[in-house]
């Protein structure tokens, strides 16, 4: 075998010379490569060990209408043992919606006043303190629900118990509110400059570019930021674990307290015997949260590229 | 002369709808301005809270005693030591291999191949994981699986897979700040790739690097869901001798005292939280501070 005469030529043209260099070079190249591909090894490694320890009950004990539509969660129960999250799921919905109710406005009008309006320190000290909002550890928000909240929203409203729906929607509002004004504001700074100038040139007002010019062009930025943030609200564990009540029932008002998916595997995993009908069972919500967050991520992901696509 | 009279003669004069346009336009801007505000004020309201109701728990005898009498009384040597070695293991894998991820996808990864594309999704996915499926991940893979156990490297580890998107897009956004006429001029040179990436890509990226790793440094130390099942206890009488040990964690104790134990004076876990908040506080600080620096050093 030799190399063909053209190849080799445009070879040693580029100068390919199999030095030591050159090996090193390769040798990182790979090594570079085996670390860049440790993400996806990562996730699948996720999906394959979740799965792996639910499957069994997944496969063989499942009942899917059980699973989906009963509210009933007696996983220890001797007589009959039930594994229905219903009312998991209305509770981790009922808060995610009430968080985002919190953060969506709050974080979009952050964002458009950083984006379009504040200048210089102002500007500089928000994002600031905005990332300072986001750096508080989730046990520490869960703690300030516990000792802060609850009082004060016993207090305001005057209900029995302070942990509840409304509790934990705030607090997870606050929680995905940094994130969500980040990518927010990444999409209006993604608008190009050369529209707001036509827009001016025409005689606009600041605020009749934002809403006629910048707001529709970032729309679907800003739906994406949407997503990340429900994704975010609803597979946070510590803060609704400790501040939502853990009481299992299917919300009817924001005073109620409930229980979250997340927050289920958070205190019963502990106690469950390894390879238990139960513990297959926190497995099987894992796998189910994983597959929610899996899709939520995607389809942001999707809504940005197209953006970018345009 | 001339020409600026008859400018200012004809000087633009507002009518009723451009001042009720700049009105609207004042109102919107203290209506967002007022939003943000809503977001700062927490910030502020929690930072001054925890320091009125923890901070006459702080002293230096609280930072470094055991908890006693049941972990109603004493202080948090070993939760305090416990987040510093899983912190401190989870750096160790989480770095090298964030970092060199990062360097693949910027220097040597193929734009718009399917194979990056995917790794970019897989960052996004493994960033946007609940933290409590990383949990049974942790227990799934490097308890059981990987035969671990209930120790400090499983939780570490768990921690580490937990913060790699961090690092990775960190990394990698301060790799690409770095001008790419830097590495033409250096290939031209006959240099190798990776000669380039370690003679000039890298220095002129390392800062960038530090910023998105103290992030992760205050991230991994809050987390409390990742380590609750793979390597933290509740409570240990002795610190742990090696990484196979269980071990307290800070986050974990403030969980432990504030829902697990009866009877634990208020200015306690406020303490705690203190301490919690305080270190995160300090890092990203730092991490904040380290960034306003390298961008007034740009030379480019």
């Amino acid at each position: 075998m030799s190399i063909p005469l053209e190849k080799a030529s445009t070879l040693v043209a580029a100068g390919d010379v199999r030095n030591r260099d050159w090996y090193i070079d390769k040798l990182f190249h790979s090594f570079m490569f085996i670390c860049g591909i440790s993400a996806v090894i990562f996730v699948l490694g996720i999906f394959v060990f979740v799965f792996k320890e639910g499957s069994g009950f997944i496969i063989h004990q499942l009942d899917w209408a059980e699973f989906f539509l009963s509210p009933k969660w007696r996983p220890t129960s001797a007589i009959q043992a039930s594994y229905g999250t219903l009312a998991m799921v209305a509770g981790t919905a009922a808060v995610t919606l009430i968080s985002m109710a919190v953060a969506l406005p709050f974080s979009f009008g952050a964002a458009i006043f950083i984006a379009e309006f504040a200048r210089g320190k102002t500007r500089e000290w928000l994002k600031v303190v905005i990332e300072l909002l986001a750096a508080i550890p989730s046990v520490v928000w869960g703690f300030i629900g516990l000792m802060i909240m609850n009082p004060l929203i016993i207090d305001i409203f005057d209900v029995p118990i302070g942990l509840n729906v409304l509790n934990s929607g705030i607090i997870l509002g606050l929680m995905a509110a940094p994130i969500i004004t980040s990518i927010a504001e990444d999409a209006f700074k993604a608008v190009p400059d050369t529209y707001r100038e036509a827009a001016e040139a025409l005689g606009a007002t600041k605020w009749q570019v934002i809403y006629k010019v910048v707001l529709p062009a970032a729309k679907n930025g800003l739906l994406s930021a949407a997503l990340l943030g429900v994704g975010r609200a609803f597979g946070e564990t510590m803060a609704v674990l400790m501040a939502s009540g853990h009481a299992l029932t299917i919300p009817g008002s924001v005073f109620d307290s409930i229980r979250a998916l997340t927050a289920t595997i958070a205190a019963e995993l502990g106690e469950t015997p390894v390879g238990s009908d139960h513990y297959q069972a926190l497995f099987a919500i894992g796998i189910f949260l994983f597959s929610i967050t899996f899709i939520i991520n995607m389809t942001a992901d999707l809504i940005v590229r197209g953006i970018k696509n345009q | 002369m001339n020409q600026t009279a008859t400018h200012t003669s004809t000087r633009f004069q507002a009518e009723p709808i451009n001042l009720k346009n700049i009105q609207v336009q004042k109102l919107f801007m203290i209506l967002f301005g007022l939003m943000a505000a809503v977001l700062v004020i927490p910030v502020i309201l929690i930072i001054f809270t925890l320091l009125q109701k923890g901070g006459s728990a702080i002293s230096w005898e609280f930072l470094t005693t055991f908890p006693s009498n049941g972990m109603t009384a004493g202080g948090i040597l070993p939760a305090l030591l416990g987040t510093v070695w899983l912190v401190a293991i989870s750096l160790l894998a989480s770095v090298p291999l964030g970092v060199a991820a990062a360097i693949y996808l910027s220097e040597y990864a193929p734009q718009d191949h399917w194979l990056t594309r995917v790794i970019n999704l897989a960052t996004i996915n493994l960033a946007g994981v609940p933290s409590i499926v990383h949990a049974l991940f942790g227990l799934g893979a490097f308890v059981a699986f990987f035969h671990l156990g209930t120790s400090i490297l499983a939780a570490s580890l768990t921690l580490a897979v937990m913060t790699l998107p961090v690092v990775i897009v960190a990394s990698w956004e301060s790799l690409q700040s770095v001008p790419f006429a830097f590495r033409e001029a250096c290939w031209n040179m006959g240099a190798t790739r990776w000669q380039t990436i370690w003679h000039v890509v890298l220095p002129n990226a390392l800062t960038g690097i530090l910023t998105g790793i103290i992030l992760q440094v205050s991230r991994a130390a809050g987390e409390t869901a990742p380590i609750m099942f793979t390597g933290a206890a509740f409570f240990l009488p002795f610190l742990p001798s090696s990484v196979m040990d269980q071990t307290m964690a800070l986050a974990l104790h403030l969980f432990t005292i504030s829902t697990q134990v009866p009877g634990v004076p208020e200015q306690i876990p406020f303490g705690v939280a203190l301490v919690l908040f305080g270190i995160v506080l300090i890092i990203n600080t730092c991490s904040i501070w380290l960034r306003m620096y390298l961008r007034s050093k740009k030379k480019w």
